[in-house]
């Protein structure tokens, strides 16, 4: 079989219809392929990376996709997972993402590559003008049917312009002919019926022409998958732990009184996913680094938007990006960091906002709204004017309440209110002024809501919240010594000295960056060992397990 | 001579999805038992073909009753245990695996149904073992959003095989009586390669638990005849009424598992994507591999 490489169709734009999953076939892969609410094309292994479930058996929905088999949503553009039901209370590591591929969608068609082709280029004489006629499928290789149709596409021109006829090859043994019309008459907005049958008469002569004497003796099913099952498990590469991204500011408007809504768009590549509750470290060239939590809604991964309120305090974080910051400056950001996590398992969930606290809960509010889950969003505000984000909120409809000019004694009262009768299975997410926070906290006591059902948003929190202490290990093929400080995991400590441990989950759940321990006590975080292998120390998950502070482990490792 | 009623089709016939349509050579597969059909589904007398591990194997059953099995005219042992008739293609070491609840005599034994699903056993296993589908492939019955959590659990691995302990599930069907439904708890068993059961508390009787088994027939490494076997403790339920709910929920499963890939399951760690939730699944893989398992798997490390 001859690799065929490159950018190839593999649909129609038509066929991407709004909230549905097309099922397209390329080079003996299955593909997912959807369009989501913002226009953008994903095009994905059709394969949940959690259980191998299909992907087209999901639900687009619209910025999300979710499988069928456990409800795991992956957002647009990313492929990153951004919730596992089973673990309501856990953001997905950074590691669950399916596989995913270039689209391009032009002249009429959506293009892919899955070999990472190189940048995108259209046949000659496909356009962005270009319109795509029907399609057909053929039962013959690719080869055999372009050599077909390089003898009579001159033949199959319209009015003058010219037909051009791209194949898709969905096997070793079958492929789809996608023509184009390459340079449709300006003057009429549809090609007539005439035209399209005479074409369609093309089309399915050559099908009965080249069809003649191939034997169907194969099985695409079996070619899927062979090469499904080469297809590497996607890892990180070693190092590239919680990188910075360089941002550039895509746009800034003052979105309330004080406020100014900030877009930050990636100098090349794609932002990483986020989830809702999430929050970045923006470091400003004046050398200061704050946080700031992002508002976009599922699947919105083009830029990341966030709302700046003037401190009057302000030593130079917020001022500067009021005063001194403008459209096209760089900027240097974290990794979406997720301390401030939604569960989605709640009858009912009470988001509830002071000021600016409202960023991080207007990001849970839309992804709320999106799932069709039962929310309510109270937003406590000096003034009208005060509330940033009218935009997105006036999309939420009647599920936004408005607590305006209430001053210290009125608010505690209207939460005390909110508050009164806790509900079997609600939670509260509570971000705003400390005093708020504490208000909310005291009335959640008093009306007897459980402990683990107030989530709080610390918003001058700057520590890691993994506080697990530092240790050293020792790498016994080479006798050297890496220092595993707190907030980093071993597997982390490792990369970061060029030992390249293998791993996919990263949860202490697969078993991928098992090591071998020749001296020390591992603390045990994982479920893939068992009781006997944990009590007999003699092996350890890299990603989740540690040792106690200040001691030392001997690994079987060499760098 | 009985009649020779028509059955599966033979090996070379079916359709090939990939995966070895050739007879079994793994060890391990051979030297267990497996159930090859429900006995109050064998007529007498009657003499008809079906595929274990791909080969065709022929079951006869006299006019007195006797059942016995043959692979050619090689005789294979047969067992008639919980209702099956069992055969093995090797020479086990030990008998067909302990169900003591199907010998009270209190307990309704049914087949809920032998149903071919397009899969490999081990899926059909693993899919039986997870907790974390109910809401999304069995909604509104043995769960429900949003109440999607999987708690926690403890799984041991033995001689015996998995077992995985106080599992437990937020169902809805107890939402008939109270506002809120109830946690359900289950104990699963995985005590064959291909087998696997459950234990699920009893709303008659808190001291005694219904019991669940799926056991599977590997027609080929990729096609797999389920036996959904039926242990409970209910003088309510007709069979029909019993079965009719089998099937509802096994249907529902079905679809999932014939759109699984690949359809062997991988043994490789890093293959696929495992959540604490899938503690069991993680353990049932790793016990598959310890006892050197290659048929209906994909084994770490292998490139086929």
């Amino acid at each position: 079989m001859s690799p065929e490489t490159g950018w190839f169709p593999i649909a129609s734009s038509d066929d991407l219809v709004e909230r549905h999953v097309y099922l397209g076939q390329l080079l003996g892969r299955e593909l997912a392929v959807w369009r989501a609410d913002d226009g953008s094309v994903n095009v994905w292994d059709n394969r949940c990376l959690h259980r191998g479930v299909r992907l087209t058996l999901g639900s687009n929905e619209g910025g999300e996709l979710v499988c069928r088999y456990h409800g795991w949503r992956y957002a647009s553009r990313t492929a990153g997972c951004t919730y596992i039901p089973a673990h309501p209370g856990e953001a997905p590591g950074r590691t669950v993402c399916n596989v995913s591929h270039p689209a391009v969608e032009y002249g009429g068609l959506v293009w892919t590559t899955v070999d990472h082709g190189g940048p995108f280029s259209a046949p000659a004489g496909i356009t962005e003008r270009s319109v795509a006629l029907r399609a057909l499928p053929i039962d013959a290789p690719a080869t055999t049917v372009r050599a077909a149709l390089a003898e009579e596409i001159d033949r199959w021109s319209v009015d003058g312009s010219p037909v051009v006829a791209v194949v898709q090859p969905m096997d070793e043994h079958r492929c789809v002919v996608r023509p184009v019309l390459a340079e449709p008459p300006a003057s009429c907005a549809t090609i007539a019926l005439d035209v399209l049958r005479h074409q369609h008469r093309l089309l399915a002569a050559l099908r009965e022409r080249v069809e003649v004497g191939i034997i169907a003796t194969r099985s695409p099913a079996a070619d899927l998958q062979r090469i499904q099952q080469r297809t590497p498990p996607r890892r990180p590469a070693p190092g590239t732990a919680r990188t910075t991204i360089p941002v550039t500011v895509a746009a800034r408007r003052d979105t309330a009184v004080g406020v100014r809504a900030v877009e930050l768009r990636p100098v090349g590549g794609q932002l990483p996913t986020a989830q809702p509750g999430d929050h970045i470290d923006v470091a400003l060239p004046n050398g200061i680094t704050r946080q700031y939590s992002l508002v976009n809604a599922p699947g919105e991964l083009d830029a990341y938007v966030i709302g700046v309120k003037r401190e009057s305090t302000s030593r130079g974080g917020s001022a500067w990006i009021h005063d001194d910051l403008t459209v096209g400056d760089q900027l240097t950001i974290s990794e979406p960091r997720h301390q401030f996590v939604l569960r989605r398992d709640s009858f009912r969930t009470l988001l509830i906002a002071g000021g600016i606290g409202i960023t991080p809960l207007l990001a849970m509010a839309q992804a709320l709204h999106a799932n069709g889950l039962d929310f309510a969003l109270h937003v406590f505000a000096q003034s009208a004017e005060h509330v940033p984000f009218g935009e997105r909120l006036a999309g939420l409809g009647d599920t936004v309440v408005r607590h305006l000019g209430l001053d210290p004694a009125a608010t505690a009262a209207a939460v005390t209110a909110l508050l009164a009768g806790p509900g079997e299975g609600e939670h509260v997410y509570v971000c705003g002024p400390a005093p708020m926070i504490g208000a909310v906290q005291d009335a959640a006591a008093a009306a007897g809501w459980p402990a683990g059902s107030v989530h709080v948003e610390y918003f001058a929190n700057p520590a890691d919240t993994d506080t697990a202490g530092a240790f050293t290990v020792e790498l016994a093929r080479s006798a050297t010594v890496i220092e595993v400080p707190a907030g980093t995991t071993l597997l982390d400590a490792l990369r970061g000295h060029g030992v390249d441990v293998p791993s996919s989950c990263e949860q202490g759940t697969c078993g991928t960056c098992v090591v071998g321990v020749l001296d020390g006590r591992p603390l045990h975080q994982d479920v893939y060992l068992d009781a006997a292998e944990h009590a007999a120390g003699r092996l350890m998950t890299t990603c989740v397990s540690r040792a106690a502070p200040g001691t030392r482990l001997v690994l079987d490792l060499e760098p | 001579m009985p009649d020779r009623s028509p059955s599966l089709p033979a090996a070379g016939k079916m359709r090939h999805d990939g995966g070895s349509m050739e007879r079994c050579t793994d060890p391990v597969a051979l030297a267990q038992w497996y159930p090859l059909a429900a006995l109050d589904e064998i007529a007498a007398p009657t003499c008809h073909d079906t595929l274990l591990l791909g080969a065709t194997v022929t079951v006869e059953r006299t006019t007195a009753g006797v059942c016995s099995v043959a692979d050619g005219s090689r005789p294979l042992p047969a067992r008639t245990r919980y209702g099956y008739l069992w055969t093995s293609l090797g020479d086990p070491d030990h008998e067909v695996f302990e169900i003591p609840e199907c010998d009270e005599p209190d307990r309704r034994v049914v087949n809920a149904g032998s149903i071919t699903v397009a899969t490999s056993a081990p899926r059909a296993v693993e899919n039986f073992l997870d907790m974390g589908h109910f809401p999304y492939v069995h909604t509104g019955i043995l769960g429900a959003e949003p109440r999607t959590e999987v708690l926690d659990y403890d799984v041991t691995t033995g001689a015996d095989g998995v077992l995985a302990t106080r599992c437990r599930f937020y169902q809805p069907q107890a939402a008939a009586m109270a506002t809120g439904g109830q946690i359900s708890e289950y104990v699963y068993r995985v005590p064959h390669p291909y087998c696997v059961m459950l234990y699920k508390s009893n709303p008659t009787d808190p001291a005694r638990m219904d019991v669940i088994a799926l056991l599977n027939q590997p027609l080929t490494e990729e096609t797999v005849r389920a036996h959904n076997l039926l242990c409970l403790l209910d003088d309510v339920s007709t069979d029909a009424e019993l079965r009719r709910f089998q099937q509802l929920i096994f249907g529902q499963d079905k679809t999932i598992l014939e759109n699984q890939w690949p359809r062997r399951l991988p043994l490789a760690p890093d293959a696929e994507m495992p959540v604490r939730a899938d503690h069991s699944s993680v353990a049932y893989r790793r016990w598959l591999s310890a006892l050197g398992v290659t048929y209906a798997v994909i084994p770490a490390g292998s490139t086929a």
